[in-house]
C-alpha cells in the first residue's frame, strides 16, 4: 500500500468529485491542446505550401482571395487575366523572374481541383513522381497522391472533369475525356491533392462548351484561333481537322504538340501567374506595385498576405485561448475545493494515520499525490480528446478542402502543457496538503 | 513498561486549568485499568502517554525510551512502532478495506509487510471473513474488533484502550476486554485500558484512579 495506491484509493472512493475534477481539467488542457494542434498544422500547410513563391499576379479583386484560390486551392478564383498581360512575365528572359508558373483554374473532378498549368509547378513544390511521367499533351494529367487514393484512379484511367469546384454531375463536361498519365509522390503540399493538366486543355474544354467563366474563353476564339498561327502548325480541332480521329470522338487535339504559352494568341486566358524572383530586392518590389497600379491586374505577396490571414484568425484563437485558460483556472478551483472538502470529512482519518505512525510530511505528500494525479489524469484525458477531436475535424477538413490533418502528431508543446498541468495540481493541492500536514491529532481525536 | 513522572498539562498557558497527573509504573506484559470520571483528563492522559500531545511538565518513559526526547517523525515512527491504540469510535481509513487498513497500518510505522500476521490476527477476533470489506461494511462489533486487530498488527509492546467498551452491550464488552487481554498476554505487551465503565472494574486488579 504505497503512497500512490492510497492517493487513488481515496480519489476513487468519491468518483464523481474525481470525474467532474478530471472533466473540468481535460476541457481546459484539450481545448489548449487543440488549438496547438491546429495552429501548428494550419501554419505548417500554409508555409509548406508558399514554396518560395514571391508575388501572385491575377485578376484584380481581394488579395487573400487570390492568394487561397491560386496557392492553397480553397477559394473561388478572382477572375481571369489575358495571357496577353502576363507574357511579358512568361518570358525566359525576364531579368528578375526566375519562374513564372501559369494558372487555369475553374473545373474539377470529385470536388478535385483541375488545375492547367506547367510543369515547373513540380519543381517548386519539388514533388516527385511516383507512377507514370508529367503530362505533357493536352488532356493527359498528373494527379496527387491524395487524389488517386481517394478516388482509386490509376494510370490509363479516363475521365470528365466539371465545371466549378462542387461535385455536380449537370456541370461536367462529358465529352472531354482526360487521361491520367501520371501520378505524384505525397510530399504533404497541396499539389497532393491537385489534377494536374495543361493551361491549353481548359481553353479546349471551354471551347467545346462554349461556356465562358470562370476561365472565360472568349467565344469568338475558336474562329481566331488559328490565325495566330505563326508555327505553321496546323493543328484545327473545332471544324475540320478530325481526320485522324479514329473513334470519331472530339479528341483531336490529344495529340497536338503543346506549344508554350509564350507562342499562344494574347486573347486567351489564364486564371494567375505564380512568380518567383530571382532575388527580392527594390525592382522586384517595385514590380508588384506597378502592376496594381497600371495595369487591370494585381499582384500579391503570399507571405504578406497569409500574415494577414494569422492575424485574423489570432482572434479567433485568442478568445479560445482565454476560454481555456477560465476552464483550467476553475478545474484547478474544482481539485482545490474536492481535496479540502474530502479533507474535512477525512481529519479523524487523518490523525488516525498520524498515530499509526506516519508523519507529518507523508500526509502532506498524500494529499499532493492526490491532487497531481487528478491533473496528470486530467492531461491525459485532455490530450485523448484533443487529439481524438482534431482527427474527426481532419476528416472534415479533408472532405471539404482536400487538406490532410491528423490528430495522431505530437508537438514539444504538449510537454509544456504537462509541467503547466503538474504546476496546477501542486498550486491547486499545496493548501490542502499543508493543512493536512498540520492536522492536530489530539485535538481532531478529541472532537469526535 | 510503561511510566509516568511529575505528568501535567495545560490548554492553554493560564495555570488555573492544569491537570495533574499521579505518577505511576506498570510492568511489561500487566494489565491495567486507568479510571476517572469524565472531565478528570483521561482522554488527555492517554494522548500524553500515545505521544500525540506534549506534556507541560513530567515524563512518559515506555521501555527505557522517554518520550519527550523524541521529535516530528521520529516519536510518529517510536509510536507506530511501539504503540497500539484502540480508541472508542473504532474509525479507518474509509477508502480502504479492513486487510488494506491493516497493512496500512504496518507500512506506515516502516514494518516490513505481514499478510501472515494480518490473517491470524483476523481469524483470533474472527473477523477474517471481513478482510475484503470496507469499514462501513461491518457492525460496530466488528469494527471494534477490526480496530483491536489494528492496535496489534504492528506487535506494540504497549496497547492503550480509550473507553474501548463505552458503546457496547455487557456481551460485547465481556468479549472485548478479553480479547484485548487474551492478545495482549500472547503479545508480552502492556495493556492500559482508559475507562469509567464500572463493569471492567471486577477484572482488572491493577487499577489507577484519577
Amino acid at each position: 500500500m504505497n503512497l500512490l495506491r492510497l492517493s487513488w484509493k481515496n480519489l476513487t472512493f468519491k468518483p464523481l468529485s474525481m470525474l467532474l475534477s478530471i472533466t473540468l481539467f481535460a476541457l481546459g488542457v484539450g481545448l489548449i491542446s487543440l488549438l496547438f494542434l491546429v495552429q501548428h498544422q494550419l501554419e505548417e500547410k500554409f508555409e509548406k505550401n508558399l514554396a518560395g513563391i514571391d508575388l501572385v499576379i491575377g485578376a484584380k479583386g481581394s488579395p487573400l482571395q487570390l492568394i487561397l484560390s491560386s496557392m492553397y486551392h480553397v477559394d473561388a478564383p478572382t477572375g481571369n487575366v489575358p495571357l496577353g498581360g502576363v507574357k511579358p512575365f512568361l518570358n525566359p528572359k525576364h531579368p528578375l523572374i526566375e519562374t513564372a508558373i501559369p494558372i487555369s483554374l475553374g473545373d474539377s473532378y470529385k470536388t478535385f481541383r483541375v488545375v492547367g498549368t506547367t510543369n515547373d509547378i513540380l519543381d517548386i513544390y519539388e514533388a516527385k513522381i511516383a507512377q507514370g511521367k508529367a503530362w505533357e499533351q493536352n488532356f493527359e494529367v498528373t494527379i496527387g497522391a491524395n487524389v488517386a487514393r481517394d478516388l482509386g484512379m490509376s494510370l490509363g484511367d479516363t475521365f470528365s472533369s466539371s465545371h466549378g469546384f462542387m461535385e455536380d454531375d449537370n456541370l461536367g463536361h462529358d465529352h472531354t475525356a482526360f487521361k491520367v498519365v501520371g501520378i505524384l509522390e505525397q510530399n504533404g503540399t497541396v499539389l497532393d491533392q491537385l489534377i494536374l493538366t495543361t493551361n491549353q486543355s481548359y481553353w479546349l474544354t471551354h471551347d467545346h462548351d462554349g461556356e465562358s467563366a470562370p476561365v472565360a474563353a472568349p467565344e469568338e476564339e475558336e474562329e481566331e484561333d488559328h490565325d495566330h498561327d505563326e508555327d505553321g502548325h496546323d493543328h484545327d480541332h473545332g471544324n475540320e481537322g478530325h481526320n485522324h480521329d479514329e473513334d470519331g470522338h472530339d479528341h483531336a487535339h490529344e495529340l497536338e504538340p503543346v506549344k508554350p504559352l509564350l507562342e499562344e494568341p494574347e486573347d486567351k486566358q489564364i486564371t494567375s501567374l505564380l512568380v518567383k524572383f530571382k532575388g527580392r530586392n527594390y525592382q522586384a518590389l517595385n514590380m508588384q506595385r506597378s502592376i496594381n497600379e497600371n495595369t487591370e491586374m494585381q499582384a500579391a505577396t503570399p507571405a504578406i498576405e497569409i500574415n494577414r490571414l494569422y492575424k485574423l484568425m489570432d482572434s479567433g484563437e485568442q478568445a479560445l485561448r482565454i476560454l481555456a485558460i477560465v476552464i483550467i483556472f476553475v478545474s484547478a478551483l474544482s481539485i482545490f475545493i474536492s481535496l479540502l472538502s474530502s479533507l474535512r470529512e477525512r481529519q479523524y482519518e487523518l490523525a488516525l494515520m498520524r498515530v499509526m505512525g506516519s508523519s507529518r510530511s507523508k500526509l502532506f505528500n498524500l494529499i499532493l499525490c492526490e491532487g497531481l494525479l487528478l491533473a496528470i489524469i486530467g492531461w491525459g484525458v485532455g490530450l485523448l480528446m484533443s487529439h481524438g477531436g482534431m482527427q474527426i475535424f481532419a476528416g472534415k477538413l479533408a472532405e471539404s478542402y482536400g487538406y490532410d490533418f491528423s490528430g495522431w502528431i505530437f508537438l514539444p508543446q504538449e510537454w509544456f502543457v504537462l509541467l503547466g498541468s503538474l504546476l496546477l495540481g501542486v498550486v491547486a493541492a499545496i493548501i490542502p496538503a499543508v493543512k493536512a500536514s498540520q492536522t492536530d491529532i489530539s485535538e481532531t481525536l478529541l472532537k469526535d | 513498561m510503561l511510566s509516568t513522572h511529575n505528568l501535567s498539562f495545560a490548554f492553554d498557558s493560564s495555570a488555573s486549568k492544569k491537570l495533574s497527573f499521579p505518577d505511576f509504573t506498570c510492568p511489561t506484559g500487566e494489565h491495567w485499568l486507568l479510571l476517572g470520571q469524565s472531565g478528570s483528563g483521561k482522554t488527555t492522559l492517554l494522548h500524553l502517554l500515545a505521544g500525540l500531545r506534549s506534556p507541560r511538565t513530567g515524563t512518559v518513559t515506555i521501555n527505557d525510551t522517554a518520550l519527550n526526547e523524541l521529535k516530528g517523525a521520529a516519536l510518529d515512527r517510536f509510536r507506530g512502532q511501539q504503540i497500539g491504540v484502540v480508541f472508542q469510535e473504532p474509525h479507518f481509513v474509509r477508502a480502504l478495506t479492513i486487510g488494506e487498513n491493516l497493512a496500512l497500518t504496518r507500512q506506515l510505522a516502516g514494518l516490513p509487510p505481514a499478510p501472515k500476521i494480518i490473517i491470524d490476527l483476523l481469524e483470533q477476533l474472527n473477523i477474517a471473513h471481513k478482510k475484503d470489506d470496507l469499514p462501513q461494511a461491518l457492525s460496530v462489533g466488528e469494527r471494534q474488533r477490526a480496530a483491536i486487530a489494528r492496535a496489534l498488527v504492528n506487535e506494540p509492546s504497549l496497547i492503550l484502550a480509550d473507553e474501548p467498551t463505552s458503546a457496547l452491550d455487557d456481551q460485547n464488552t465481556e468479549q472485548v476486554v478479553q480479547l484485548l487481554q487474551t492478545q495482549a498476554t500472547n503479545a508480552n505487551a502492556t495493556l492500559l485500558i482508559v475507562t469509567h465503565d464500572n463493569r471492567l472494574k471486577s477484572i482488572f486488579k491493577q487499577r489507577i484512579e484519577l
